[in-house]
């Protein structure tokens, strides 16, 4: 009866597990497997028809893609570092962003509820039609933008362009942002709501202030919050396709260049997905190595201050 | 221990990635049955003012099909962002239509696929003959030499659409006929705030349809014989060059052009900010923005000295829509059938006139409907001076390679950077080499 | 707008009450925030308000000419309450089955040893690295055969769309969850097992209503994942199970965009949205964490 009971014990977890497991193996898990199964194989419209008879090509996708010195491997190179800093920014800003509206709205005031909503806006309203009247907002001739810069503030010479030539690296970003911080905010929101409220009146009673308030108790109690929020946001920002896509076209400006975008017309505009496959092979294992530095970084980090 | 249980995980993970795909894609080799002779689904593209109205404008023609033939098709009109990707996916997984549209420029790329029915002489026996049909659209119908992978549905071509009243207040009597006269009427007009062409800089597409067009006319063609890019040719340059010109030399392109994508030209256009655009049938466009049929005038495309005809006096590329049947159908018979009856006469000149596009079927082409001001223009250049686009494999890799080479030569002219040969034909390199694999 | 204003100004001070210089950076901060967020929104509802030919013209903060056109058009050009129906469907059944699945899976992470725990956690993050156009393929054929061979047809229909999303935002839900339910004390947990609850009970009874404001949080996740995806549902659906992020391209047509009704229709299917949020927003705070605590 004991033996019995304990090997239930043990078998929960897995059995809480097996769900969510289940469902990751049809949907992320297998298709991923066929994925890199995919990059091995000269995988074009020849062969789409009918998978298994696509010849084999070894490691010959990587070889193209790799190649730095010929156009293929050079411009998916300099996209990659366009990434990089796009992906930085990104999550900077809109962690910022975030983390600072959760604090200011933690007390109450009127307005309180209103102003939450608010926030949440740019999440719930359709990526598609978001991006469209930013893409509008940025129009050289007849946007917002130049409107109020050029027109109103005289801040600008001419009329800049920002979806064309290297403002478009800015233009990306601001909508970036301005789409993904609601996130930020909604996370930390309820990350802040377990901390428990004694902890800064006692420590408002030592003498404490804002500033050391925040430093001393809000951070570090979001941490492991934070530490998810974070690679969630790197993540989402490496591979968004849809804001450069909405916003430029199937042809981004070079400094704007995102990998999803590379990605994508490396596998569907050509229907080429052995090449496609490779780059995203790639691109995971980068991702792979970027996300286990970073967790063992941060783990370190709070055992550190815990201990 | 905990590599051996890695180990477990993956080979558990590639095994069922295996059962599940192993299956892989669909394409019978056989290809099409007749086990349903009953049914049929049909994917139509996005023709009228949006998928509403196709379906009541399609919807009838397919009830008097199923009382002819008691066969019932299921009608979905599939939004064009979506249509290209809906039929790759038929493609990998051999579950689609019966009978679908294609793009006329996607003929040679689906063809290579092997996922669409070839149309040999039986087949196009079945429907009345290849005589029937433009012979211009049935090149565009897959590459030379092969079986066509599809049938001419509606066919369309560039014209040269021009605001009256903007004419007339320059003192300019007639549209120009020859790139030279086009210059020197939109330098008349071009001044504060008004131009005197409009461009869809960031569209790639359309950039590569204008390039084309130009190329012909430079007597160069972007691939060779054996289907080998050759974007640097010097008509090619020429052809490119040209067409940036117009806004970085010519000035009669307004820079802001350099940046549209969503047909804001158009709108441009219909309020009287631009006095020439190059456009397949814009009709309703102009309508739905406000502009009247009096007031704007349509012309042949110019060409650089005479009249528009073949070769190096070609002045469009042929634009239209084909119908096929996808080679895992069903109902074989059926299929042929609605694509008889979608190309017969009576069909042709009722869905043609209803979406503004010109029939390929040359019988049908007797019409009021097809003599008006601008499908008139439309009809002639389709009958004698359009040329479909390269039938090659890869014709999307094309339109995004140049197109965006052009796209980024906008963006040089807009923002006051030089264009020169030698900086169009850097960029058209770096284009080509993006093909090589 | 709403430009928040403090109302402890005459009362007396407690000791946790802001000083006057962060009610100012507060003041000056969220209504910037405000303006940044509301800008396009703000363009959007002018845009849904003009005619046609006036969306794309130059841009003036107050619109010439005003009609409620739009409005009307929408339903007619595209059948818009249809794809809303089914947006809600799909996102709803995504949100409720993820969440579910989501907070099994993370009790068991947060509270339980066992083995294969680290590969779980690893594994099902790595499934955010790989770019979702090379995920859609695969899946795609998966689907088909799972159909062809069984005769569940997966792909076309709602369920297929419904199985998709939700596993789409498992693995952040499971993740975040694990966050929010480790900040739940564990002394709450043996509180309810001495009471004589189960592993579940204690679950149910003690975690999730403490962790709540994180549950609701992942929800809007959830929700928002299966509300905004595009590519998939572009290839996954047809006519009568399309959901609105691809419906609403359907005002966009080869010549013709109707960017007034685009704007219009976003803004009438948000509106549903954002008044949830305001709904669900008092869960969001009302953390029963403070009080449990004491």
């Amino acid at each position: 009866m004991r033996v019995l009971a304990g090997l239930r014990r043990a078998g929960l977890p897995y059995l809480l597990l097996l769900p969510a497991l289940l469902l990751e193996l049809l949907v992320h898990l297998v298709p991923m497997v066929i994925g890199i199964v995919m990059s091995f194989k000269d995988l074009t419209r020849l062969h789409i028809g009918d998978w298994g008879t696509a010849p084999w090509k070894a490691l010959g996708n990587y070889r193209v893609t790799v190649d730095f010195d010929a156009p293929v491997g050079a411009t998916l190179l300099h996209s990659f570092f366009v990434t990089c800093a796009f992906s930085v920014l990104t999550v900077g800003l809109c962690w910022l962003l975030g983390t600072t509206a959760a604090i200011f709205l933690q007390e109450n005031f009127r307005g309180r509820g209103l102003l939450r909503a608010v926030f949440l806006t740019p999440y719930a309203l359709p990526v598609y039609a978001a991006v469209i009247t930013w893409a509008f907002m940025f129009q050289r001739d007849n946007g917002l933008v130049n409107h109020v810069l050029h027109d109103q503030l005289h801040l600008t010479d001419g009329r800049p362009f920002w979806l064309l030539g290297d403002h478009s690296f800015l233009a990306l970003l601001v909508v970036s942002v301005w789409k993904t911080w609601p996130f930020a905010f909604l996370v930390v929101m309820a990350g802040l709501q377990n901390i428990p409220k004694d902890l800064y009146e006692a420590a408002a009673l030592d003498g404490a202030g804002l500033v050391r308030q925040i430093r001393r108790i809000t951070l570090p109690a979001l941490r492991p919050i934070n530490q998810v929020l974070v690679l969630v946001l790197f993540l989402w920002s490496f591979n968004d396709f849809n804001t450069p896509y909405v916003l430029f076209g199937k042809a981004a400006p070079e400094a704007a260049d995102l990998l999803s975008l590379h990605i994508y017309q490396s596998s569907f505009v050509t229907w080429n997905f052995g090449t496609g496959s490779a780059m995203s092979v790639l691109l995971l294992l980068f991702l792979l190595v970027v996300t286990a530095g970073y967790l063992l970084a941060t783990s370190r980090g709070r055992k550190h201050a815990d201990g | 221990m905990r590599i051996l249980r890695a180990a477990t995980v993956t080979a558990t993970v590639t095994a069922l990635a295996a059962v599940a795909a192993g299956c892989g894609g669909g394409t019978s080799p056989g290809g099409g049955s007749d086990d349903s002779p009953r049914t049929l689904t049909y994917w139509a593209s996005n023709q009228g003012p949006n998928v509403e109205a196709d379906k009541k404008i399609l919807g009838p023609e397919l009830k008097k099909f199923e009382r002819r033939t008691g066969i019932k098709v299921e009608l979905e009109v599939i939004p064009w962002p979506e249509l290209l990707n809906r039929i790759l996916t038929a493609t990998t997984s051999g579950q689609g239509p019966d009978v679908l549209n294609i793009g006329n420029t996607w003929s040679a790329s689906l063809q290579a696929t092997g996922a669409l029915l070839p149309w040999d002489k039986k087949n196009f026996d079945a429907i009345g003959g290849r005589g029937r049909f433009l012979a211009p659209a049935l090149d565009a119908t897959g590459a030379a030499g092969k079986d066509p992978a599809a049938v001419p549905l509606y066919s369309l071509a560039y014209a040269l659409y021009y605001n009256k009243q903007m004419f007339k207040d320059a003192g300019i009597s007639k549209p120009p006929a020859t790139w030279d006269e086009l210059v020197a009427d939109g330098k008349r007009i071009a001044k504060d705030g008004t131009w005197g062409l409009g461009a869809e800089g960031g569209q790639l597409t359309n950039n590569i349809h204008q390039a084309f067009a130009l190329g012909k006319q430079h007597g160069a063609d972007f691939f060779d014989a054996s289907g080998k890019p050759t974007f640097t040719s010097d008509g090619a340059v020429a052809a490119v060059k040209q067409y940036i010109d117009f806004m970085a030399k010519d000035k009669i392109i307004a820079p802001g052009n350099a940046e549209y994508g969503q047909n804001q030209s158009l709108r441009d256009f219909a309020t009287g900010r631009t006095a020439m655009v190059l456009w397949q049938a814009a009709a309703t466009t102009f309508a739905a923005d406000g502009m009247k049929p009096d007031e704007w005038g349509v012309a042949p495309v110019p060409v650089p000295s005479g009249t528009p005809g073949t070769g190096r006096q070609t002045n469009s590329m042929l634009a239209g829509i084909n119908i096929a049947v996808f080679k895992n159908t069903h109902n074989l018979h059926g299929a042929r059938e609605f694509v008889k009856f979608m190309t017969s006469d009576g069909e042709q000149r009722l869905l043609n006139k209803t979406y503004g596009s010109i029939p390929p079927v040359t019988a049908a082409q007797q019409d009021p409907a097809f003599d008006r001001q601008d499908t008139k223009v439309l009809r002639d250049t389709l009958t004698h001076s359009a040329t479909p686009l390269p039938q090659v494999v890869e014709e999307s890799q094309f339109e995004t390679s140049v197109g965006t080479a052009i796209k980024d030569l906008f963006a040089d002219a807009a923002a006051g950077h030089p264009v020169t040969t030698a900086s169009v034909k850097e960029r058209l390199a770096k284009a080509e080499q993006q093909m090589a694999k | 707008m709403a430009s928040p204003t403090a109302r402890t100004a005459g009362r007396r001070r407690s000791p946790t009450a802001p000083p006057r210089s962060f009610r100012w950076a507060r003041r000056i901060f969220l209504t910037a925030l405000t303006g940044f967020v509301l800008l396009p929104v703000y363009v959007m509802l002018s845009s849904s308000l003009k005619p046609l030919e006036d969306v794309s013209g130059t841009f003036r903060w107050l619109p010439g000419e005003l009609t409620l056109r739009p409005y009307l058009d929408i339903w007619h050009t595209v059948p818009l309450a249809r794809y809303f129906g089914n947006s809600l469907i799909v996102a709803g059944s995504a949100t409720v089955c993820s969440v579910v699945i989501a907070v099994f899976a993370a009790y068991a992470v947060s509270r339980y040893r066992f083995r294969g725990k680290r590969i779980f956690t690893v594994t099902v993050l790595s499934t955010q690295m790989f770019p979702g156009i090379l995920f859609l393929l695969p899946l795609f054929l998966i689907y088909v055969n799972i159909g062809n061979s069984t005769g569940v047809a997966l792909y076309g229909s709602r369920g297929g769309l419904i199985l998709t999303y939700l596993t789409f935002s498992l693995p952040f839900s499971i993740w975040m969850l694990t966050g929010y339910f480790a900040s739940v004390p564990r002394e709450l947990d043996e509180a309810a097992y001495v009471d004589g609850c189960g592993a579940l009970g204690a679950l149910f009874r003690v975690v999730v209503p403490a962790a709540l404001p994180g549950i609701v949080a992942v929800a809007v996740y959830a929700f928002m994942t299966a509300w905004g995806e595009v590519l998939f549902a572009s290839v996954m659906t047809n006519d009568t199970t399309r959901t609105l992020s691809v419906g609403l391209q359907g005002y966009a047509t080869q010549n013709d965009v109707y960017w007034n009704q685009v704007m219009a229709a976003s803004l009438v299917v948000s509106v549903p949205v954002v008044a949830g949020f305001l709904l669900l927003q008092r869960y969001l705070v009302a953390g029963l964490t403070t009080g449990a605590v004491k």
